[in-house]
């Protein structure tokens, strides 16, 4: 096989693979740009189009909803301008009647419609809020944790960071019904706190930090307690302009993570103005099942934060997700 | 200055440790007693011994769970590992559009598993749905995806008019379909994984192949794959991990688990068991179960890790 040929065979099968990946993203948004009767009638797969007859008789032409086909003549009501019925049963020739598709028509009345049908601006809202304040603990709890795990000798560290990776490795569903139990004997059910207070450690984000400091040269540090500058005014004053781009790092993840998470508030909550976004848009999956169009609507406009998040830092994000798939 | 030289380091962990202590410790620690307690809603409960794990044992609903679960594993993790690898040696071959392409393929991993197994659901919609479309152009009719009860493997026998034993007949088509939803959702991630440790490969030991002139497809087999295995035992311990914690695709995306139970899988056992029908106690005994086999699995796959590890 020669080298032209080989290389395009790899790019034709990464674009074959490609758009299957993105094809499902593709279709939603189409989707959502489509009334419900087009979607039902199937005919616009991936471009929204409007199809309608009209009847041009010479002198006038005027919106039509075709009731009969007879062959020479057809049976017609007659629409207004407002696409109202205006004369009904009406008996025309057939050549007169001419079939219309616009293409593309979009129809943007749907994230409207959507939007309006169950408060997703309050969702927006308690997720924004769920999301930045778990954001601010774990950056904190993390920052310090990892500064004593990295940079500072002390009895109990081997076993301290031994609970944390366990702690790690515990999924979710494991504990789930026993934190329902906790904070329901914490009387913290329904509340903002069940969403933020125990999502303000993350196992993950101490590693990367103490991963980070550890890369710090030794000297920089040493400089400064020469310098007698106390731990923390180290930590405020030499550290953290050093880390803004792991803290950027870990921030986006934390926000990804936060911004996804459906399964805790789902069971920790039960009050309609409680609801973060995935679980306001988990009940409208319930309430609008026949209306795919609004669904698919609901679903794009959920992800387009994510989205612009993801495209602002996808360097980064690639990065550092291949990072902790690495043994080092 | 030494006393607080003494005290600070704790400080610093302090804040992790307590919430960490609290919200993780705590609660697994409690998991592992909930399942002999029978739990009121009132949340008082009474000791029961192993009633809760004896009447698990013998319930059939549980062991479908099970059932599927397994079915469920044993297809995601494969296709999770194979075209991840795949679409890595791909991508690793190309200079131009490369991070075009790590993009398309990471971007299902980054978006919600709600809004994603809610359009999915609608791709798997019997009337007007994509997939139906698409096999419809392709000539092969319509199927009833998330509705369909039988098993893939009947489904295929059924076209040259076979009929096979039951336990034979494989995962639910509708079972299928989440399990294609889930391959979709963490092909990205796994692709990225592949391509840092395919990147991690020497570059010499592919020339010295071309030397020796070893076609590309050999050194694939005889030098790609054992050389990434590091990182296949990785993508294989935490595939396995998370694909038996799948649960949003299920609440999304089935009507409890159905048809007939087949895409009940057991977190979503636990969720229906403890928050539907309000039986913590027997939930948590669920929970404990699959902890144990998580537990089990990791570490023989640690003990099988140091015995390939090249």
């Amino acid at each position: 096989m020669t080298n032209t040929l080989r290389m395009s065979t790899i790019y034709f099968l990464l674009t074959i693979f490609g758009l299957f990946m993105i094809l499902p993203f593709i279709w939603m948004i189409s989707t959502s740009l489509m009334t419900q009767s087009e979607f039902n009638k199937n005919e616009a797969i991936f471009i929204p189009k409007e199809q309608y007859h009209v009847w041009e008789d010479g002198t006038q032409s005027q919106r039509i909803l075709v009731v009969m086909d007879k062959g020479d003549s057809t049976v017609v009501h007659v629409l207004n301008k407002e696409l109202k019925i205006e004369q009904e049963y009406l008996s025309i020739p057939s050549n007169q009647i001419k079939e219309v598709i616009k293409k593309p028509s979009l129809s943007w009345e749907n994230f409207k419609k959507a939007f309006n049908k169950v408060p997703f601006g309050i969702y927006f809202a308690n997720t924004l809020y769920v999301s930045f304040s778990s954001l601010i603990g774990v950056l904190l709890t993390s920052f310090l944790a990892a500064y004593a795990l990295a940079r500072m000798e002390f009895k109990g560290k081997n076993f301290i960071f031994l609970l944390f990776i366990s702690m790690m490795m515990v999924p979710e569903p494991i504990y789930l019904i026993s934190s329902y139990m906790l904070l329901d004997k914490l009387s913290w059910l329904d509340t903002y706190k069940a969403l933020i207070v125990p999502w303000c450690v993350n196992v993950f984000t101490i590693f990367l930090f103490r991963q980070h400091f550890k890369s710090l040269p030794k000297e920089l540090f040493d400089a400064a307690m020469i310098d007698g500058a106390s731990t923390f005014g180290m930590l405020w004053r030499i550290i953290l302009p050093l880390s803004k781009p792991i803290i950027a790092t870990a921030s986006v993840f934390s926000l990804i993570g936060s911004w996804n998470s459906f399964m805790w508030p789902l069971v920790m909550t039960n009050r309609p103005e409680l609801r973060v976004l995935q679980v306001g848009l988990s009940y409208f999956n319930q309430e609008a099942s026949t209306q795919t169009t609004l669904l698919m609507a609901a679903s794009t406009f959920s992800i387009v934060p994510i989205l612009i998040l993801f495209f602002l830092a996808q360097k980064q994000i690639i990065a550092s997700a291949a990072k902790t798939g690495m043994k080092d | 200055m030494k006393t607080q030289w003494k005290i600070s380091p704790y400080l610093y962990v302090l804040p992790a440790l307590l919430l960490l202590f609290l919200f993780r410790t705590i609660p697994v620690i409690m998991s592992l007693v909930i399942g002999f307690f029978e739990w009121e809603i009132t949340g008082s409960g009474s000791f029961i011994g192993v009633k809760n794990y004896s009447t698990m044992f013998a319930d059939e609903v549980f062991w479908q769970s099970i059932t599927n679960t397994i079915w469920f594993v044993l297809f995601v993790v494969p296709a999770s590992i194979v075209f991840p690898l795949l679409f890595a040696s791909l991508l690793n071959q190309i200079k131009r559009l490369k991070s075009l392409f790590r993009i398309m393929y990471f971007l299902p991993f980054v978006t919600s598993m709600v809004a994603v197994s809610i359009v999915w659901k609608i791709i798997f919609a019997e009337k007007a749905g994509l997939a139906n479309t698409m096999l419809g152009i392709v000539g092969i009719a319509p199927q009833k995806w998330l509705a369909e009860s039988t098993g893939i493997f009947q489904l295929l026998a059924n076209t040259v008019n076979l009929q096979l034993p039951t336990w034979m007949a494989g995962p639910s088509l509708a079972l299928v379909s989440i399990i294609i939803v889930t391959i979709w959702k963490g092909l990205g991630y796994n692709t990225i994984i592949y391509l840092a440790g395919l990147q991690n490969i020497p570059k010499d030991y592919y020339e010295a192949a071309d030397i020796d002139g070893a076609s590309k497809f050999k050194q694939f087999f005889k030098l790609t794959i054992p050389l990434v295995s590091p990182t296949t035992f990785y993508v294989l311990l935490m595939t396995t991990i998370t694909s038996f914690q799948a649960f949003s695709q299920v609440y999304l995306m089935t009507d409890k688990g159905g048809p007939l139970n087949t895409t009940k899988l057991i977190v979503y056992y636990i969720y229906e068991r403890g928050f539907d029908a309000l039986d913590m106690g027997y939930a948590s005994a669920v929970a404990l179960f699959l902890f144990i086999i998580l537990l089990l699995l990791t570490i023989l796959q640690r003990r099988l890790e140091r015995h390939v590890h090249y």
